[in-house]
């Protein structure tokens, strides 16, 4: 792909968008319907006041998908290029890896060891830094982190075998 | 002189020394979170919160907690002004007014000239919020003692009229992302009835969405995103700030006492009702333009137009913890931010915390005072290390970030579903910001969702179901009357300028 070209225009994305927002109306106000959205035995049901939120959801989103469609100029302009997405990319796809690394049902790594990895890798990747740099900053600003959580303030973060090897679990 | 005598109180709890180092502490990280991309007041004092969790616990710990936080919000709001004139990057939503005039003074050489003059302003904006809130809070705290949940119910209404009526965007939009808010925060357990509402069967959704996860995602992880987009370099002035300079510039400040006066007094109108500071920023700028006699100067770097949105967003910044402390109602999403501390420790916001808990209260007053002193010190000595820190590459800084959030969202409710939530809200900013869909009225819907959805709930049992409660007598019917004012006043204002354009031709 051209590295400026335009991933969707602004009028397309308003559009999804609204949609999104319509079919989250529309759940909000089935499951409102489901619970009871009227007047029981005792007072105002469980759906009660959620119906009213969901209705103004249908409402608002319809008048906003149909300005999607309205919209001039602004409308045809491109919501992100190509660049950009590819920049906002190389911080979504490592951080996801970076959480499920800590997160999985099959073998989970400790925070502290996955971070180091996760500011290291970004370091070698845009930064272009030489190893021993890498290695210290951010070996460095995860010890002066662990020591700022896990002994001033004892808010414990989810450990994994590394950090048990130091005798942390 | 009553409130004089529980404000020496307050000094008493304040000046001890562990919570001087607490807010000398709190205004450094505000000031660093302030000047970081990605970090503002909101996601700052929402990630330091979990911190002050064991402290609380300790016996006067509420108020050393509190202490922490707010010096944090003020260092924040000091912080936004620093990247504004010296890389024309606003750190906050209320600094885009100051990079008007800021970044071109800075251009010009006198960017030690602007930054003295914002942060005195500020600091000037924030100490008259505070003599509002010492002498105006235990009134109005005393008035909504009164108050049943009808009068909460158009307090709640009021609040959210205001976000519609005041937005510069879409109103539709703005109800959209208001209502999802209010959604999201009905998934869960429903207090009242004990019924699972929107949770499909998946266990993760019982306990429902926390604001403070949102808070991280949507500004956070959304904010960096925004940021990537503009490329990896800051490009900044270098700043100098010396004693000659800021001397000189207070030598030159008073001449601004109008427009100082007048941004004072639209900081804390706009601040009190929610989602002010921004506005009142603009307005103040607005204005300053209008009335001042250099008028025409203004947007190429001149003193005046960086006191003049300084001083009101400030003012605003700070009198949005008038309703949250009173009526548990917060102005911004920072003061929803404290607000959920607030309950966490235990506090129950509103009227009866003066009663009930003066210490604290008078003590987090009398710190405003004090940490505001304090920031004012802190910034001018120390600007040109804050200022190297948005020189750190982007390639560190980034992935710091992002564990920040991360460890931020987990330590909220140990669990690492939250953090997988913060990286789905992170995206949701970061599309919603692109698209105009304000985050503000998104974030305070889901903290005051359950109690507005509560005081309704009673105000409807009071009445049968009869909405004419809501005009039961002449308290509750004002400020009803006010919400619908603020919800349909983008529509009378555009038929009063069609009126007005339609008399201005026909006298031509």
């Amino acid at each position: 792909m051209q590295p400026d070209k335009a991933v969707g225009s602004n009028r397309a994305w308003e559009a999804i968008v609204a949609i999104t927002f319509l079919v989250f109306g529309a759940i909000v106000v089935w499951d409102s319907h489901r619970l009871g959205s009227s007047w029981g035995d005792d007072g105002p049901q469980a759906g009660y006041f959620p119906f009213y939120i969901g209705v103004f959801i249908l409402v608002a989103s319809t008048i906003n998908l149909v300005q999607a469609f309205r919209s001039g100029a602004k409308g045809r302009e491109a919501f992100v290029e190509w660049g950009q997405l590819k920049m906002i990319l190389t911080v979504m796809v490592p951080s996801v890896v970076y959480v499920a690394a800590i997160d999985n049902p099959w073998y989970s790594l400790g925070f502290y060891s996955t971070s180091v990895v996760f500011i290291a890798f970004y370091m070698r990747l845009l930064g272009k830094y030489g190893w021993i740099k890498t290695i210290l900053v951010s070996v460095g600003t995860i010890v002066a982190f662990f020591v700022m959580f896990e002994i001033w303030f004892s808010v414990p973060l989810p450990k994994g075998p590394l950090e048990a090897a130091f005798g942390y679990a | 002189m009553h409130e004089l005598e529980l404000l020496m109180g307050g000094f008493h709890t304040a000046l001890s020394w562990f919570n001087l180092a607490l807010m000398l502490a709190g205004i450094t990280l505000g000031v660093i979170i302030g000047v970081l991309p990605g970090l503002g007041g909101a996601n700052g004092v929402a990630i330091l919160l979990p911190l002050t969790f064991s402290m609380a616990q300790r016996p006067g710990g509420t108020t050393s907690a509190i202490i922490l936080l707010s010096c944090i919000y003020w260092g924040a709001l000091f912080g936004g002004a620093i990247t504004s004139i010296l890389f024309n990057i606003p750190g906050e939503p209320w600094s885009v007014a100051t990079t008007f005039d800021g970044y071109p003074l800075g251009q010009k050489g006198r960017a030690g000239a602007a930054l003295t003059a914002a942060f005195t302003s500020s600091f000037v904006g924030a100490l008259v919020a505070v003599l509002l809130i010492t002498f105006l809070s235990p009134v109005i705290a005393g008035f909504a003692l009164e108050f049943g949940p009808p009068e909460f119910f158009s307090v709640y209404l009021l609040t959210f009229c205001a976000f519609v009526g005041m937005s510069k965007g879409s109103p539709w939009k703005t109800i959209a992302a208001m209502m999802l808010g209010f959604a999201l925060a009905a998934v869960g357990i429903d207090t009242v009835t004990g019924q699972l509402r929107m949770t499909f069967g998946i266990s993760v959704l019982l306990k429902g969405f926390d604001f403070l996860i949102a808070v991280i995602g949507l500004f956070g992880i959304g904010e960096i995103l925004l940021t990537l987009e503009e490329g990896l370099e800051f490009k900044g002035t270098a700043a100098k700030l010396n004693m000659r300079v800021v001397l000189e510039t207070w030598k030159e400040l008073p001449r601004y006492w109008k427009t100082s006066i007048r941004s004072c007094i639209v900081g804390c109108m706009m601040g009190i009702v929610p989602g002010g500071a921004t506005p009142a920023s603009f307005m103040s700028y607005g204005l300053a333009k209008k009335m001042s006699r250099d008028g025409a100067k203004f947007g190429t770097g001149v003193v005046e137009g960086v006191v003049a949105p300084e001083t009101a967003a400030h003012a605003a910044g700070t009198s949005a913890l008038l309703p949250m402390l009173t009526l548990g109602v917060p102005g911004s999403p920072t003061a929803a931010v404290l607000l959920g501390g607030l309950l966490i420790w235990g506090l129950q916001p509103g009227p009866l915390l003066f009663t009930e808990k003066p210490d604290f209260v008078w003590g987090l007053i009398a710190s405003m005072y004090l940490g505001n002193i304090v920031g004012l010190i802190v910034v001018l000595t120390c600007v040109p290390l804050f200022a190297a820190i948005l020189r750190i590459p982007f390639s560190i800084i980034m992935p710091v970030i992002v564990v920040i959030c991360a460890i931020g969202a987990y330590t909220v409710h140990n669990s690492m579903f939250d953090v997988w939530l913060m990286l789905v809200f992170g995206v949701m900013g970061y599309v919603f910001k692109k698209l105009d869909y304000p985050l503000a009225p998104l974030v305070l819907a889901l903290v005051l969702g359950d109690r507005a959805e509560d005081s309704f709930r009673q105000s409807m049992l009071m009445s049968q179901g009869e909405l004419s409660i809501f005009y039961a007598n002449k308290l509750v019917g004002t400020i009803t009357t006010l919400s619908l004012l603020l919800l349909f006043s983008p529509l009378i204002s555009m038929a009063w300028d069609a009126i007005r354009g339609r008399r201005a031709r026909s006298s031509e």
